[in-house]
């Protein structure tokens, strides 16, 4: 077990192009760390330079008290999960597992023991003289798993580790991972693009874009302070509601205008965010997350806290209901956005419709709202986001 | 997945409860219908063995029954069958050397393509070089050369170097020329080889040397076995390098049995039992060989 870290690290193609840009983490020793952004963001390729597969190009990496950016992988002493699993198809599943501690010419009687152990800790002693290809892939998984527990690495790297497991396997071998590690206290890289992932397994997480690191941080910090526009509209599910509105000073009171309705800014919201009076009169980005709208049907509409709209799709999940509904407002187009919607495969951040940007709302589900019925939202505002239209930075103080 | 599948009766049985129902009428068409293809491939199949049947037939006879009737009449007549031309064979003592002889050139060869040739197309894959990509280009090249060209100049350099005639001049040349194949065809596979596996057993603590041994010879046992099983019948069968760089004492069966025509009178018993030595060897071969051919190597290494 070991610290990692990482100083000013950057990796330079031969053609040119640059996929990590001056990268610097702190790992703690048996810290559970989450790089999280979409495909082609440089996490995987930040992971493989902590790894050895990968030249460092620029910066340094150093595991312990060791820098090892000249260190060949097999000497780096950390083991590594692989997205494709990456198992010896002509050996058996212990002798997967056994291979490393093999090559290091562990006796044998060890050997048995160390991975008739791990074997138990992931539920694979049946499958023991088993070839990988005979095996589900949540066992093939696990086979990963098990092949870097055993060798006791000073730290674990995984790629996108449950990337190829169907929705309701990922869920379980998620728990199943965060308990591993949490018992081994082992520190660990893990890299993915799935937000959801990186919120619950993280203990600090790292969000990176075009191979910069954009903000690290624990999830709910993420979550609640998002430094910019893309990590606000990254970190949950459904992504923030990012909307352009006008901010409005009206004799000492502010509030945003969105089309011809307004929400007041709560005294508290500027009081932690004290730059916000420096907008007065200007266009800012508001972001709404979907749980801080409700049905004011339920909870009670209050004055300068309510937007009025039109149920455009209503989603019961069971848990709660999302309601899409358009307000007059202009969408948010920053490279920032763009690169979001890049990643999901859209044009555009939020959907505009002729009525405006179409808003998603998490309601309750003792909501009775109906697709194009008038409604009533009500809006906790004092859990607002600000950010900067220019820079997409989030308005904070000074 | 599928294999899994596969495995478990209850799905087997799901799937069969399953199907539609057929007619009777149907259902003996199908038979009859795979019945009769599986005549007409058996037919086929005698065909085509017909040539080597008979000369196992002929192998069997005495050189007087050859002379009077034809193999086909040994059917009829089961009791002319003998064993002598074998017993002869072991006798000779020219036949008995080129045997050994040809073992003696076939089987380093063979080890020696595929080792080399794995060794060299593991660096063109996997290791990065100046000039790998111009290596290979020229390796591809070499496929085109014909032997024949090369045959006076190398008898040349053997002359120079005092190993014109030898086993080991045979060897050389069978590996020279064996090599741009056999690098052609393993790099080929060797791309194929996920890189993950690479990574995965250099995290595992391997370096180069054991990844290539305990990684990548096995998972590229398929193209090993084809490639040695081509390599060996090629130069098991050869006869025109052994004719040009063997001498008498160094000669292979091939070149040995055709020593063996007499001016007049076809000498028939020798050759028909050598000949068909000569073929039985490949086959065993071939044989053994023949369960390493099973694809899908790469089954679940993966996702």
């Amino acid at each position: 077990m070991a610290e990692i870290v990482i100083d000013r690290l950057g990796k330079v193609y031969p053609d040119g192009t640059r996929a990590v840009d001056d990268l610097s983490l702190d790992i703690q020793d048996g810290e559970f760390l989450v790089l999280v952004g979409p495909s082609g963001c440089g996490k995987t390729t930040a992971l493989r330079m902590i790894a050895g597969l990968e030249e460092i190009s620029e910066g340094t990496v150093r595991i312990g008290d060791q820098v090892v950016n000249g260190v060949p992988a097999r000497d780096r002493d950390v083991a590594m999960v692989f997205q494709s699993y990456a198992l010896y198809p002509h050996l058996n599943v212990f002798e997967n597992i056994a291979f490393g501690l093999r090559l290091r010419k562990l006796p044998k009687d060890q050997i048995d023991r160390r991975v008739r152990e791990v074997a138990h800790v992931l539920e694979l002693q049946e499958h023991l003289t088993r070839k990988p290809g005979n095996l589900s892939g949540g066992q093939r998984q696990r086979v990963a798993m098990g092949r870097a527990i055993v060798r006791e690495p000073r730290a674990f790297l995984m790629d996108e580790p449950l990337s190829n497991l169907d929705a309701k396997l990922r869920v379980q071998m998620r728990a199943q991972i965060a308990r591993i590690q949490r018992d081994l206290g082992v520190t660990t890289v893990y890299v993915t693009h799935d937000q959801t992932e990186a919120m619950t397994l993280g203990d600090r997480v790292a969000v990176m874009k075009r191979g910069v690191l954009q903000q690290v941080g624990p999830p709910q910090e993420l979550y609640d302070h998002p430094c910019n526009l893309f990590v606000a509209g990254f970190v949950g599910s459904p992504g923030m509601n990012l909307i352009c509105v006008e901010l409005v000073e009206d004799d000492g009171r502010f509030r945003v205008r969105v089309g011809e309705q307004y929400l007041d800014l709560p005294d508290g919201l500027l009081h932690r965010r004290p730059a916000l009076r420096g907008y007065a009169g200007a266009k800012v980005v508001l972001g709404i997350r979907p749980e801080d709208m409700e049905d004011a049907e339920i909870v009670g509409s209050t004055e300068g806290a309510t937007l009025t709209s039109v149920a455009d799709l209503v989603e019961a999940m069971g848990s709660d209901v999302l309601v899409h509904f358009p307000l007059d407002a202009a969408p948010v187009v920053t490279e920032d956005t763009r690169e979001l919607a890049r990643d999901t495969g859209a044009d555009e951040t939020l959907p505009a419709t002729d009525d405006g940007v179409v808003l998603v709302g998490r309601f309750s589900p003792r909501t009775h709202v109906f697709e194009g019925q008038t409604i009533s939202v009500a809006v906790d505002t004092a859990r607002l986001q600000f950010f900067d239209p220019a820079t997409g930075t989030a308005i904070h103080d000074s | 997945m599928t294999t899994t599948s596969q495995k478990s009766p209850s799905v087997v049985e799901v799937s069969v409860s399953g199907a539609p129902r057929r007619g009777m009428a149907s259902r003996l068409l199908s038979r009859l219908g795979s019945g009769a293809l599986q005549t007409v491939l058996v037919l086929v199949a005698l065909f085509w063995m017909v040539p080597v049947i008979g000369l196992l037939l002929v192998s069997l006879r005495s050189e007087a029954d050859n002379t009077n009737s034809g193999w086909w009449t040994v059917l009829l007549k089961p009791a002319e069958l003998t064993l002598d031309n074998y017993r002869g064979l072991v006798d000779n003592d020219v036949l008995v050397r080129s045997f050994l002889n040809t073992v003696y050139i076939s089987v380093p060869s063979t080890l020696l393509v595929v080792g080399i040739g794995a060794l060299a197309a593991y660096a063109l894959v996997w290791m990065d070089f100046p000039g790998r990509d111009w290596i290979m280009v020229g390796v591809v090249g070499l496929l085109v050369l014909p032997i024949q060209a090369a045959l006076i100049p190398i008898s040349q350099l053997y002359g120079a170097l005092g190993i014109f005639g030898s086993i080991l001049g045979a060897i050389l040349f069978h590996v020279a020329f064996g090599l741009p194949f056999a690098v052609f065809l393993l790099r080929n596979f060797f791309v194929n080889i996920p890189r993950d596996l690479l990574e995965a057993a250099r995290m595992d603590g391997a370096g180069e040397w054991r990844i290539f041994r305990r990684v990548v010879l096995p998972v590229a046992r398929p193209a090993l076995a084809s490639l040695a099983v081509f390599q060996f019948l090629w130069v098991w069968n050869d006869m025109l390098v052994a004719l040009v760089f063997t001498s008498p004492d160094s000669a292979p069966l091939t070149v040995a049995l055709r020593s063996q025509l007499r001016q007049f009178g076809t000498n028939i018993d020798v050759l028909a039992s050598g000949a068909f030595l000569s073929m039985l060897v490949p086959l065993l071969v071939f044989f053994a060989f023949q369960r390493s051919f099973v694809q899908g190597v790469f089954a679940g290494s993966g996702k």
